[in-house]
């Protein structure tokens, strides 16, 4: 039981991180229409800088790496929507070539500017520790910087739910993700929404990127691969467009993941790539569409 | 002074051709209609005005300005609302959201036109707090009708607004545009020849990406050969 209830609490956390890359992926894929495989990059770049920032510019300042990942995310993603992937609005085959294409130049660019190798990142003092609580049962570690993910995710998907609900800005998003040509026609400039969708998509995955980053206490060039896969069939899960439907995926995730992992770990990986093409061929809307 | 004035307007879409010569000039204070057989380019001519279809060649001037070539926001913003065929009403959103999204300014004169258009529909009032999703099909053309009238646009297309709609809805609808069209400009494209009669004065017919006849609508009314030929009547 402790076991189990340790398994679902490392899940969970990490289903904070494949939130954060899927609300903003599927934000992107319902409102523009792109499948952005270049979202994985925007993750590890996060992660590279929150570790050079934390380690060389800032030392030990963690709030301050993050917010620097965080930028480097917008950045980036600005870059991506204002220069590539504005020329390719519907056009599906090219926006899966130029997305893959920038995925692998900036994955490149990273083991060109930080090496190949795996690189060691400390947690912050204050989030280094973990509890142990004691119950009958048996003894349930907490580890602070896990629990502090979790949280964070938590947040992050109630502000971003109060945006989207509560402001014109939220509203021009959720009308633009059913239909964004009549948006436009309602006198509202729908691309520099485009942008700022794809902006904030890359932030939160910088975001991801630097909170992974502690949690996994090393990274590679190849660490934002998996958390892209996962983040996609959270997509296919959760309903594309759905932000609501990416925290649930997310969720939904984490625990399959943890409960999996418990009982046949052999096939962790592939249950929910499984899962995903089931979905994709009995409720391609998704689990959790009309949240 | 024309409002609207296109001369010889060539569209596409992708490969094909769509309107092959379409020509009209819609005064302010009228009630047009654009007839035509289905598939004639009717639905294509407005989201041609609408900066949704590219033009090859012709013009579009819409208060004596070119607005060929600007983009569909900015061609809104002009003053020309626009109810698509499918209504295009934001199932996620609530008829408040609708309506509200709308607005190109939060003043009273907007807040004035809210209350005008519920007024109008009183049905969306009702559901006023209701997600789109859950109206009927009355109640969504409804909404996108009053939706294009919150900017008190100069001119209004509007696409098939009779479209699947229960006759009883239909006489709703058409005697509401004939209260809109007191105070705006409207282009209406319609199958339903009965409602063009109520809503309109005057007409176009669209044949084959063309325009073929135009007049007043109680002279085609009489003309039951014209009908015959053009509309299938």
């Amino acid at each position: 039981m402790a076991n189990i209830l340790i398994l679902l609490f490392n899940g969970i956390s990490e289903g904070a991180l494949y939130f954060l890359m899927a609300a903003s992926l599927s934000v992107i894929l319902g409102l523009m229409g792109v499948v952005n495989f270049a979202h994985g990059t925007l993750f590890l770049w996060g992660a590279y800088v929150f570790r050079w920032v934390y380690v060389y510019i800032f030392p030990n300042n963690f709030i301050l790496a993050i917010i620097c990942a965080t930028l480097a995310g917008f950045l980036i993603g600005l870059i991506f929507e204002k220069v590539f992937i504005s020329r390719v609005y519907g056009n599906i085959g090219a926006q899966i070539m130029i997305t893959l294409g920038l995925s692998i130049v900036f994955t490149e660019l990273v083991r060109v500017i930080w090496g190949p190798s795996a690189l060691v990142v400390g947690r912050p003092p204050m989030l280094a520790g973990a509890s142990h609580l004691e119950f009958d049962f048996g003894t349930v570690i907490i580890s602070h910087y896990r629990l502090f993910v979790i949280i964070v995710g938590v947040v992050v998907a109630v502000l971003g739910h109060f945006l989207l609900t509560r402001t014109r800005v939220g509203m021009t998003i959720r009308a633009g993700v059913q239909n964004s040509e009549m948006v436009g026609a309602l006198g509202i400039n729908i691309n520099r929404y485009f942008t700022l969708v794809f902006a904030v998509g890359g932030a939160l995955a910088g975001f991801g990127g630097a909170l992974f980053a502690p949690l996994s206490t090393t990274i590679t060039p190849l660490s934002g691969n998996q958390f892209q896969l996962m983040a996609f069939i959270v997509v296919v899960i959760g309903g594309m467009g759905s932000f609501v439907g990416s925290a649930l995926g997310s969720l939904f995730m984490a625990v399959m993941i943890a409960l999996i992992g418990w009982t046949i770990p052999d096939i962790s990986l592939v249950a929910p790539v499984a899962l995903m093409a089931l979905i994709l061929i009995f409720k391609p809307q998704g689990l959790f569409k009309w949240r | 002074m024309s409002l609207l004035k296109v001369n010889d307007l060539v569209s596409y879409i992708g490969l094909f051709t769509i309107l092959q010569g379409v020509s009209m000039e819609i005064q302010q204070g009228e009630a047009v209609a654009i007839l035509g057989r289905n598939g004639a380019g009717k639905t294509t001519f407005l989201r041609t005005v609408m900066g949704l279809v590219k033009t090859r060649s012709g013009s579009i001037t819409f208060n004596d300005a070119s607005i060929i070539g600007k983009a569909t926001h900015k061609i809104s913003k002009l003053g020309i609302g626009y109810c698509p065929e499918d209504y295009g009403v934001f199932d996620l959103l609530t008829i408040e959201e609708n309506l509200v999204l709308a607005t190109h300014k939060k003043n009273a004169a907007t807040r004035d036109r809210i209350a005008y258009v519920l007024d109008l529909f009183p049905d969306l009032k009702l559901a006023y707090k209701r997600h789109a999703r859950t109206l009927s099909g009355g109640q969504r053309q409804m909404l996108s009708v009053g939706r294009s009238l919150v900017n008190s646009p100069a001119l209004i297309l509007i696409d098939e607004p009779s479209k699947g709609l229960a006759p009883v809805v239909i006489e709703k609808m058409a005697l509401a545009l004939k209260e809109i069209a007191k105070q705006s400009t409207i282009v209406l494209v319609e199958q339903n020849f009965h409602m063009a009669l109520i809503v309109t004065d005057r007409y176009y017919i669209i044949d084959e990406g063309r325009t073929v006849h135009g007049g007043l609508m109680k002279d085609l009314e009489n003309d039951k050969e014209l009908q015959q030929r053009h509309l299938g009547l």
